[in-house]
């Protein structure tokens, strides 16, 4: 099991620890609810240092990234980021990520979930061939997973609170743009207003050398401390990013689940040539079998990942990717593929629990 | 931890304590860190007479859900009330207010042998 450079802060603070991905990382401190609440009203950090990140630079970086992922590249302009996904040939997606531009057309930054670090690298190493021009190097490809730090900092709060350690404007930083420089200190921080809680916040990708990760992780909290910030694990990232509907991979999306069928439709851009793009116009044009909807419960249980969702019949319609708790809402929630004919709105539908078919309601997302 | 010396435990992380037949059964300490916020408890098994070890009802974390296993044989003849708007009792006063049930104990003697607060800390490790 891997540790991160912050894995003995955890362990100092008293966090439950589990494996996630291969690495030793916190679940919890004080308590998912009491943690979810302060990322919602105050703010938060995150150690998310077991993503991975990859570096593609040369002539053919963008030509590489428009044709594995699904979003269009070409739209970015240096210090913008953008999610997307890398399509599998049968329609799938082999991950979801962040696209970074660092320099229009030339160098990228990609950020992939942890679990598929080597399948992604694989997947994309694959397609980087001169695509038929003649001449045409390949992209150079670098894996810094270990040696970067990423700390997300999110909350209504979080920018206010680091603001002091830095000159970058960090305040007026626009969503999903980025920034690179001096942070607590520590050179070559890159500030990116992005996150996975829809509460604000920034997150800060850094490398761990001459002991920054201490540096930065204690100026943090000397700053945020006397203001309430607080360390926060992943179990209250799944509770946040599941009230805001997100999508987990591995959960909602993974190599059998179209970007259509998941509700991705806004990041499958059809103004380029890229992965299994005949196989998504055509579900565009025709729609797809089932979909994946937002749903709360009406009658009382908690919905789990792998339970059976049901029409009123008890003929099974599809199956729960994520459910929970929400600890803001004070109900219980989840996602789930539906045959297309019960994902609208306000659908009744049902949720096998053990041995009960508990009533729902299909939600909007983000829910509320 | 706190693991009481007057009450009886199980290896499933369960506490009992008795007076005369009647039973009451919570979960311990380590058990309620272990599940984390807990949200729902559900107990449909109210009046059924009932084997030791079996499932009498689940409890539901916000990440998790666990089944509650019966400590000794008997009926269930209460659930807590107060659960229902406050089941983040079981977190705070698992020896208290967080109690879940309460149960006819078809042999009082049962009690007495299942785990002491030492043996129990030694299975909680």
């Amino acid at each position: 099991m891997k540790n991160t450079p912050f894995t003995d802060k955890h362990i100092a603070l008293g966090a439950k620890m589990a494996e996630f991905a291969g690495y030793n990382m916190p679940i919890s401190y004080t308590g998912i609810n009491d943690e979810h609440a302060a990322v919602r009203k105050n703010a938060g950090v995150f150690d998310v240092s077991h993503m991975g990140e990859f570096i593609l630079k040369g002539e053919g970086a963008l030509d590489l990234i428009q044709r594995v992922t699904s979003n269009d590249a070409s739209k970015l302009k240096n210090g913008q980021a953008q999610y997307s996904c890398l399509p599998n040939e049968e329609g799938g997606i082999v991950d979801d990520l962040l696209v970074y531009c660092i320099e229009e057309n030339k160098v990228y930054m990609l950020v992939v979930n942890a679990s598929n670090i080597d399948k992604d690298w694989n997947w994309i190493q694959k397609y980087n061939q001169p695509a038929g021009q003649a001449g045409t190097a390949a992209v150079e490809m670098h894996n810094i997973s270990d040696k970067t730090c990423l700390l997300a900092i999110q909350g209504p709060n979080a920018t206010k609170i680091l603001q002091p350690l830095t000159e970058i404007d960090i305040l007026n930083l626009k969503y999903y743009t980025f920034t690179k420089g001096k942070f607590a200190g520590v050179d070559n921080v890159v500030i990116s207003a992005t996150g996975y809680t829809g509460a604000g916040g920034v997150e800060i990708y850094f490398e761990d050398k001459d002991g920054a990760a201490d540096k930065i992780w204690d100026a943090i909290f000397a700053a945020g401390g006397p203001q309430g910030l607080k360390p926060v694990g992943l179990g209250a990232r799944d509770t946040l990013r599941l009230e805001m509907g997100f999508c987990l991979y591995g959960n909602d999306i993974d190599d059998t689940t179209s970007p259509l069928e998941a509700g991705l439709g806004w990041i499958t851009k059809f103004t380029k040539d890229f992965t299994s793009k005949e196989i998504f116009a055509r579900q565009k044009a025709e729609g797809v079998e089932r979909k994946l909807v937002g749903f709360e419960m009406i009658e009382k249980g908690i919905p789990r990942q792998g339970y059976e969702i049901k029409d009123f019949t008890g003929a099974t319609i599809g199956h729960v990717t994520s459910g929970t708790q929400s600890p803001s809402l004070g109900k219980a929630i989840g996602m789930g593929y539906v045959r297309t004919n019960f994902a609208a709105l306000d659908t009744n539908i049902y949720i096998k629990v053990r041995d009960k078919l508990l009533q729902a309601k299909v939600a909007k997302i983000p829910f509320s | 931890m706190n693991f009481p010396a007057e009450l009886r435990y199980t290896k499933d992380h369960e506490w009992v304590s008795i007076e005369g037949n009647v039973a009451t059964i919570g979960i311990t300490d380590f058990a309620q860190r272990e599940l984390g916020d807990i949200v729902y408890v559900e107990v449909d098994t109210i009046g059924k007479p009932l084997e030791a070890g079996a499932v009498f009802g689940t409890v539901e974390a916000v990440k998790t859900v666990s089944d509650l296993f019966l400590p000794v044989s008997g009926t269930i003849i209460e659930l807590n009330p107060a659960l229902a708007n406050s089941p983040e009792s079981v977190n705070t006063d698992p020896y208290g207010e967080g109690w879940m049930v309460k149960m006819t104990v078809n042999n009082p003697a049962d009690v007495e042998a299942l785990l002491d607060a030492a043996a129990y800390e030694a299975v909680a490790g």
